[in-house]
């Protein structure tokens, strides 16, 4: 399987995750784990997904989630999850 | 499975602390081009080139794009050029021709510099050492992306005075012949004690001869991330702050590690090993001399300025050490002028001079780095410099390198750029007493005597 990572970062408000949430329900990407916190009116919030079924390569990926991203006036970036496994764990 | 507060940490580190992978170098033994037919050299050189680093740019990109951290530099060294030019070189001209070919090579395969346009001369030059040495102004004035480093001693050997004399001379004409750009020549030439045959850094990058015929060398970056996250812990004591230091060169040079171990599998081509230098860029907060000042100096050359560094050093060592299954290269902290802004700023202001430069290359990685200097700076005075760090590289079994630019037609306090990565900043001063009679002797100085171990 292949994990991903997404990351998106911004002003909170009503539809941020229902909006991301269609775009990878649209592109065949599974939604694995999902945690966020909002402080202050801002939103942060990390998605596990698995992108195997997804027919794009990562760079479409994240243009397609940079454009979400201007919808909802979020910043939305996917990396793969090895780099935060290489960086955090030994 | 990671957290929430790791995930956006890495992301920060990216997104605010200039968090990049410094370069991708790919190494390239050139040894079996050698041909006593410089045409035929020439065409084997660019051949073995484009077809071996011709998916170099894509991956380097790709791997950018995947991990969400840029590799800012895709690069290629190759073998020594004096040793694979010298069957068929009979003038320096012939050689321009390979660094010609170089030229090309690179232009066309995307990287923005190769290196190895080399000569290595510790103890004594043949006459090919000669003429490459001898073609390097024109050489690096009629190229773009070629850089040159020259080998002039080592811990083992001793220093070649003959070598580090000629270079005065050399660095001088490379100046001259590249005078309407500020001197920029200047800026891809190197002089070395104790070279790695691994360096993935320009300009003194090139693939020794015990080398593979082919190797990926990974170059991290992070002066940003350390200086954030010291900036946590300001006021405390030496052992928070190394061991903060520690833990941020671990995590840093992990991402080095996955980008060799990724880009080596999918060019074919085994990895070679990651250099945990910290390296700056003019970047505003991209910057050795902003840790230094994170740690408690003024400006980076206030007294307490080479403890800093040799601190910063050590530790960064200590942490990427074991965080990649191979170290090599030049990795500790990289002192440029011209490339780190603060650095700049310090040396403008006073605060940091050749000499202070000069003793924080006894605890650094590499040695007096991209420093603009007058125009009018005698060869011999360049040469006696040049001694100097040798000396000092060859006594403390290290690397050492200089890199000067004298810049033709301007002097202290004249502002130099040369563009992009390379940076700008003012010219500083160089002492003004002579050393002609010493550098002029001629011959060796022999090593020195804790080298003889066996």
């Amino acid at each position: 399987m292949s994990r991903t990572i997404v990351t998106l970062v911004g002003k909170d408000k009503v539809g941020i995750i229902a909006t991301v949430c269609n775009f990878f329900a649209e592109n065949n990407i599974n939604i694995l784990d999902l945690k966020q916190t909002t402080s202050q009116g801002f939103i942060n919030m990390m998605m596990i997904v698995d992108t195997d079924s997804y027919k794009g390569t990562m760079s479409e990926l994240n243009e397609g989630l940079e454009k979400v991203g201007v919808k909802v006036g979020c910043t939305v970036k996917a990396q793969h999850e090895e780099i935060f496994d290489m960086m955090h764990r030994i | 499975m990671v957290e929430l507060n790791e995930v956006f940490e890495t992301v920060n580190m990216v997104a605010e602390e200039n968090l990049d992978v410094r370069t991708i170098t790919m190494g390239i033994s050139l040894l079996d081009c050698i041909d006593p037919d410089l045409g035929t050299l020439c065409d084997k050189i660019y051949k073995k080139i484009t077809e071996s680093a011709k998916d170099l740019v894509k991956v380097g990109d790709e791997l950018g794009s995947e991990y969400g951290v840029p590799v800012i530099n895709k690069r290629i060294s190759v073998t020594p050029i004096a040793i694979v030019g010298s069957a068929a070189c009979k003038c320096p001209k012939d050689y321009v021709k390979i660094a010609e070919t170089l030229d090309c090579a690179a232009k066309d395969v995307g990287v923005n510099f190769i290196g190895g346009y080399s000569a290595l001369v510790q103890k004594g030059m043949t006459t090919g050492d000669r003429y490459l040495i001898e073609s390097i102004p024109e050489a690096l004035a009629t190229t773009e992306r070629v850089c040159s480093s020259i080998s002039l001693g080592s811990t083992k050997i001793g220093i070649n005075m003959d070598a580090v004399r000629l270079m005065g001379d050399i660095i001088k004409a490379t100046a001259e012949a590249t005078k309407e750009n500020d001197s920029l020549g200047c800026a891809k030439l190197v002089v070395f004690c104790n070279p790695p045959d691994d360096n993935p850094f320009m300009a003194g990058a090139f693939h020794g001869v015990t080398e593979a015929d082919r190797i990926i060398n990974v170059g991290v970056s992070g002066p940003g991330v350390v200086k954030h996250e010291l900036s946590k812990v300001r006021g405390q004591d030496f052992e928070v702050l190394c061991e903060t230091i520690k833990k941020t060169a671990f995590k840093v040079t992990r991402v080095g590690q996955l980008f060799a171990k990724e880009a080596s599998k999918r060019l074919g081509v085994p990895f070679g090993i990651v250099d945990l230098s910290l390296a700056p860029t003019p970047a505003v907060g991209d910057s050795i001399a902003d840790i230094i000042h994170e740690m408690g100096m003024e400006y980076a050359g206030a007294p307490g300025t080479t403890a800093a560094l040799a601190i910063l050093n050590d530790q960064v060592k200590k942490g990427g050490v074991m965080a990649s299954s191979y170290v090599g290269g030049l990795s500790g902290a990289f002192i440029p002028v011209t490339e780190d802004k603060a650095m700049a700023e310090a040396a403008e202001i006073g605060a940091l001079s050749l000499e202070k430069l000069e003793a924080m290359t006894c605890v650094c990685s590499v040695g007096l780095d991209m420093i603009a200097i007058p125009g009018s700076t005698p060869a011999t005075t360049i040469a006696g410099i040049i001694a100097d760090e040798m000396a000092i590289g060859m006594v403390n079994q290290k690397t050492t390198a200089v890199r000067l630019i004298p810049v033709i037609g301007k002097d202290v306090g004249d502002f130099a750029q040369f563009g992009g990565l390379l940076g700008e900043a003012r010219i500083m001063p160089v002492n003004k007493f002579g050393c002609a009679d010493f550098v002029n002797r001629g011959g060796r100085i022999p090593a020195p005597i804790h080298s003889f171990k066996n």
